[in-house]
């Protein structure tokens, strides 16, 4: 049961184009993952770099060292804010306390961009810190919906929702993931966070081709990219199971898909994603010149076209 | 049982028979995948506990704290999906986890860890002008009635043991051999700046502040540390608090 798509929205012309560059209130280049061992050295040294992008959590504290450093970044560079905490695909209502915090912290700091996950990580009250997949079905759908309207109802702004990667299937999903994805997009008007990593893991874990899933997603709607790095294991038959472990440097098949995702959607603001290994901060900018120089080779590449 | 309560009670329960709706492309055994998930939210959670106490973790090793720290964790969920406030139930849990019983200060170093988290992201406030503060410490007839608001990062650890020294030499800044643990220590934990401070302080201080920390005026302070400790040295305590830019506010004490 796939969900149809008007072959419109699929062609890559100047309204998707245009579309795109509405979505993109970050600045169209690379950014990195704002760390607190960095905070003093980007103070210091002014590093050219796209944007920052912090954990909306990290940040929900009254103050001290994480604020103090983070509005002096945000006097000096684009920000955006990804939340790994409301569990929009949970079954539990969504914790409206939590919600009011973030829209504080979205007023105090005016990001470009606030994104959440295709996932879930609270129950019950609890919060597991993880990002837990979903089936993909009606009744997830509609739950997913309800949640991101109601995410951007409250925050008065427009959400992007992050492609998760994930280690398992379900055998009560009937609708594919990117069918899924562009149905919330359509219904919600949210749009989409690409994780090209994810997109590679999740392709990888369960078999897929991971361009016919960036194919399968209409040029218009990607509002940003991200880009990490994953470890790898094994399954119980023995075959390759990537985890997303956002330790490590983006892979080069990772690079790859990337090149192969900006030929489709155009130039995106693109974050190099580190929450584990923090190396030092050149080396990390290092990461970001790489996916800055594919993004003007793609934008010189388009300009052509 | 809702589809995510199987999920979760299979998380957190490596007994637990797996969700039934899992499946794998190669029929392969859910297990080894639905371990990737057991293994993030508990490695997470011991995480995040092992950056909230090094010092803690220090004392009894890596593998101990870890052992332990699954355990807190499998009875402890996170409320909120907010980090920094996890664990502040850890301290109470390692005073009762037996064994750990060897090293009798373990808890209170979780204890004082717990408050250095706490403090620094507590809200900040900024201390009063020292123009202010001496027009205010100078007129001897309010002075009394005035209490003094210290920035509210500011709370007190008191123990049987040297945790305030024990803590210090793990920062390098003392000797850990000099270290009796055995000797009852206190102190002002506190970030009047972006750094947080573990300041000794003495018996007769500790009274002090405990009293100010209560909203007591500084009349009622004095008097009752003089009670316990009757060479209490006010003059110094102040000096103290007003060096380290700890006295935010001077307001008169409301009549109850």
């Amino acid at each position: 049961m796939k969900t149809s798509i008007t072959s419109e929205s699929l062609s890559c012309g100047a309204p998707a184009q245009a579309a795109q560059a509405a979505l993109a209130e970050l600045p169209v280049r690379a950014g990195a993952s704002l760390k607190p061992d960095h905070f003093q050295y980007i103070l210091n040294h002014l590093p050219d770099i796209g944007f920052f992008e912090i954990h909306a959590e990290n940040y929900l504290v009254d103050g001290g060292p994480f604020h103090h450093y983070l509005t002096r970044i945000r006097e000096r560079y684009a920000l955006s804010i990804h939340g790994v905490g409301l569990s929009i695909g949970g079954e539990s209502p969504l914790d409206l306390q939590h919600l009011d915090r973030l829209a504080d912290l979205i007023d105090r700091y005016a990001p470009a961009v606030f994104s959440e996950h295709l996932a879930w990580s609270g129950h019950a009250g609890f919060f597991l810190n993880d990002l837990l997949p979903l089936p993909y079905h009606r009744a997830t759908l509609q739950r997913v919906c309800d949640h991101v309207d109601q995410v951007q109802n409250r925050l008065k702004r427009r959400l992007l929702l992050e492609n998760p990667a994930t280690y398992v299937e379900f055998s009560s999903s009937n609708i594919t993931e990117t069918d899924f994805i562009i149905e919330i997009l359509q219904r919600t008007g949210c749009g989409l966070l690409l994780d090209i990593n994810n997109v590679y893991v999740s392709s990888t874990n369960h078999i897929r081709d991971p361009r016919a899933y960036i194919d399968a997603l209409p040029p218009g709607t990607v509002g940003q990219i991200h880009l990490a790095g994953f470890s790898q294991e094994q399954d119980g038959a023995g075959a390759p199971l990537l985890i997303d472990s956002h330790d490590a440097p983006v892979a080069a098949a990772v690079w790859d898909l990337y090149d192969y995702a900006l030929c489709r959607f155009g130039p995106v603001p693109t974050l190099i994603e580190r929450d584990g290994n923090i190396p030092p901060f050149e080396v990390l900018q290092a990461e970001v010149r790489l996916a800055d120089e594919r993004l003007n080779s793609d934008a010189l590449r388009g300009r052509r076209s | 049982m809702s589809e995510q309560d199987d999920f979760v009670t299979a998380l957190l329960d490596p007994e637990a028979p797996l969700p039934r709706d899992l499946a794998t492309w190669n029929g392969s055994d859910p297990a080894t995948r639905f371990a990737v998930y057991r293994n993030n939210v508990t490695v997470s959670l011991i995480d995040a506990l092992a950056d909230t106490y090094p010092v803690t973790q220090t004392l009894v090793g890596e593998r101990f704290f870890r052992a332990m720290a699954r355990l807190f964790v499998q009875k402890t969920l996170p409320q909120s999906p907010v980090m920094s406030r996890y664990g502040a139930a850890f301290p109470a849990f390692i005073a009762d986890f037996e064994p750990a019983g060897s090293v009798p200060y373990l808890a209170d170093m979780a204890r004082l860890e717990q408050l250095r988290t706490q403090a620094c992201h507590c809200a900040d406030a900024a201390p009063l002008s020292t123009a202010r503060l001496t027009q205010l410490l100078s007129d001897t007839q309010t002075l009394p009635q005035q209490r003094v608001a210290l920035h509210p990062s500011a709370q007190l650890i008191r123990s049987d043991y040297a945790v305030v020294s024990l803590w210090a030499a793990h920062q390098d800044l003392a000797e850990l051999h000099r270290v009796n643990p055995c000797t009852p220590e206190q102190a002002l934990i506190v970030r009047p700046g972006l750094d947080v401070e573990v300041i000794p302080i003495d018996p007769a201080m500790y009274r002090f502040l405990e009293q100010l920390l209560g909203a007591a005026s500084l009349g009622r302070a004095l008097e009752d540390t003089c009670l316990t400790h009757p060479d209490f040295d006010l003059v110094a305590a102040l000096g103290l608090l007003i060096q380290r830019g700890l006295i935010v506010d001077l307001p008169l004490e409301t009549t109850t």
